[in-house]
């Protein structure tokens, strides 16, 4: 994969549909010609019905590495047009188009020696999960810390996959409830704030690279906290979704 | 190409003649960033145009606001597939800017707060299609939207419309900015969906 390849669409079938919460779903898709992706990169979906009218979103990748197989990580958007699409309806066997892999800037590079800071809110996790397997998969050395705010326990997309990951994949993973903690949890369910910013990140001397993904107001909150601790702006890669 | 996507399409959208190929309809105004949103100032503020000889001239925020101002109506385009219809902004037309620059180059380079550049022709800067926009509905620009000030050149996509516009370097070749340097088109028209290379 050297990510040069002009981007093309391809057809790709759905190979299989995994329920992750109850409003999002891991949809692995074979797509010949796929020239394979980098972690954090995206692709262009692009839904045809049987009229001939088109759709097309933009989703995070939540595996990468070469090969013709996708994984797509996929959260329904309320009053969404394709996202439930995708989330309740499509099966394996069903068809549709992607373009991409896109996007060169929000992506890590397993030869970059810097430890690694990752920070989600929401379904912001699913670029960052394609980064920690990613580390798993190139069995690399660099530390990676992973900071996951979600709503409850029951909103977490690839909840197992990133405890497994935390128990023996190398990443230090902390958990932050907004709404409602699991029982026997010993933080308080709420926003993310600077404390627990401090607790989780990487120190500024550790000169971590950040990747921050997630809503607007959560990226701001959490890259400005940052940039005001003393990381470098140009050490904190964001990717925000939905309006301000 | 026939691919449909059996039983898809129930939740379709409202096609409408102001969408440019390939976008849908928001209602939102998503923020698409690469990195922290910058504070700046307007009382450190300043705005420098450079000539491919190196002349700069810059204004300060009073000297800007100075100027004739425009309002803006305008649909804004997303390359990441969303389309805003009717947007209002207030700011400076680039041909106010430019009236007392003297030049022979066609390509522009827009340097931001934080460090972002973006590559744009002079073409698309003059004749009535870029501003300096400091409002947006009525109100001063949000820092996440790009204030105080940002470059707005609303017949491309909008990552050419770069937040926090410190500078414009006047160049020779269109050498490729920074979302251009990584996937995206050099030049950006949303009705000929020039996205990606």
């Amino acid at each position: 994969m050297t990510g040069s390849r002009r981007a093309v669409w391809r057809e790709a079938a759905v190979v299989e549909s995994i329920p992750s919460t109850s409003r999002s779903r891991v949809l692995r898709l074979q797509a010949p010609g796929w020239p394979g992706s980098l972690p954090g990169q995206h692709v262009d979906v692009r839904l045809t019905a049987e009229d001939g009218y088109q759709a097309v979103r933009s989703y995070s990748l939540g595996l990468a590495g070469d090969g013709e197989s996708i994984e797509l990580g996929v959260a329904e958007v309320p009053d969404g047009e394709v996202s439930p699409y995708l989330v309740h309806d499509i099966a394996p066997g069903d068809a549709l188009e992607v373009l991409g892999p896109l996007g060169g800037y929000f992506v890590w590079h397993e030869d970059d020696p810097s430890p690694v800071q990752l920070i989600a809110g929401g379904s912001g996790i699913v670029p960052l999960r394609a980064m920690a397997r990613a580390r798993v998969a190139a069995a690399t050395s660099q530390p990676f810390r992973l900071l996951v705010s979600v709503k409850t326990p029951e909103d977490a997309i690839y909840r197992e996959d990133l405890e497994v990951l935390g128990a023996d994949g190398g990443v230090d993973l902390t958990w932050a409830y907004t709404r409602a903690a699991p029982e026997g949890w010993k933080g308080r369910a709420g926003r993310v704030t600077a404390e627990i910013l401090d607790a989780a990140v990487w120190p500024v001397a550790e000169d971590p690279l950040i990747f921050v993904c997630g809503p607007t107001g959560f990226v701001e909150f959490v890259a400005r906290t940052l940039v005001a601790r003393g990381h470098p702006a140009g050490r904190i890669k964001t990717e925000r979704f939905g309006g301000a | 190409m026939a691919v449909f996507s059996r039983g898809f399409g129930e939740r379709r959208r409202e096609s409408d003649p102001r969408l440019p190929p390939g976008q849908y309809l928001t209602e939102d105004f998503p923020v698409l960033s690469a990195g922290p949103t910058p504070d700046i100032d307007t009382g450190e503020w300043r705005f420098t145009i450079r000539t491919e000889t190196g002349d700069d001239t810059t204004w300060t925020w009073d000297e800007l606001q100075a100027l004739p101002i425009e309002d803006i109506d305008t649909d804004i385009h997303c390359v990441t597939r969303w389309t805003k219809l009717g947007t209002s902004w207030r700011g400076v037309s680039l041909d106010t800017l430019f009236e007392g620059i003297d030049t022979s180059v066609e390509y522009a380079m827009a340097h931001s707060y934080g460090g972002y550049t973006t590559n744009i022709p002079l073409e698309d800067l003059l004749g009535g299609q870029a501003w300096i926009a400091f409002e947006f509905d009525g109100e001063p620009l949000d820092p996440e939207h790009g204030g105080p000030a940002r470059l707005l050149v609303p017949h491309l996509y909008f990552w050419k419309s770069a937040k926090w516009l410190r500078a414009l370097v006047l160049t020779e070749h269109d050498d490729p900015g920074f979302w251009e340097q990584n996937g995206y088109h050099l030049h950006g028209d949303p009705w000929t969906e020039e996205r990606y290379w």
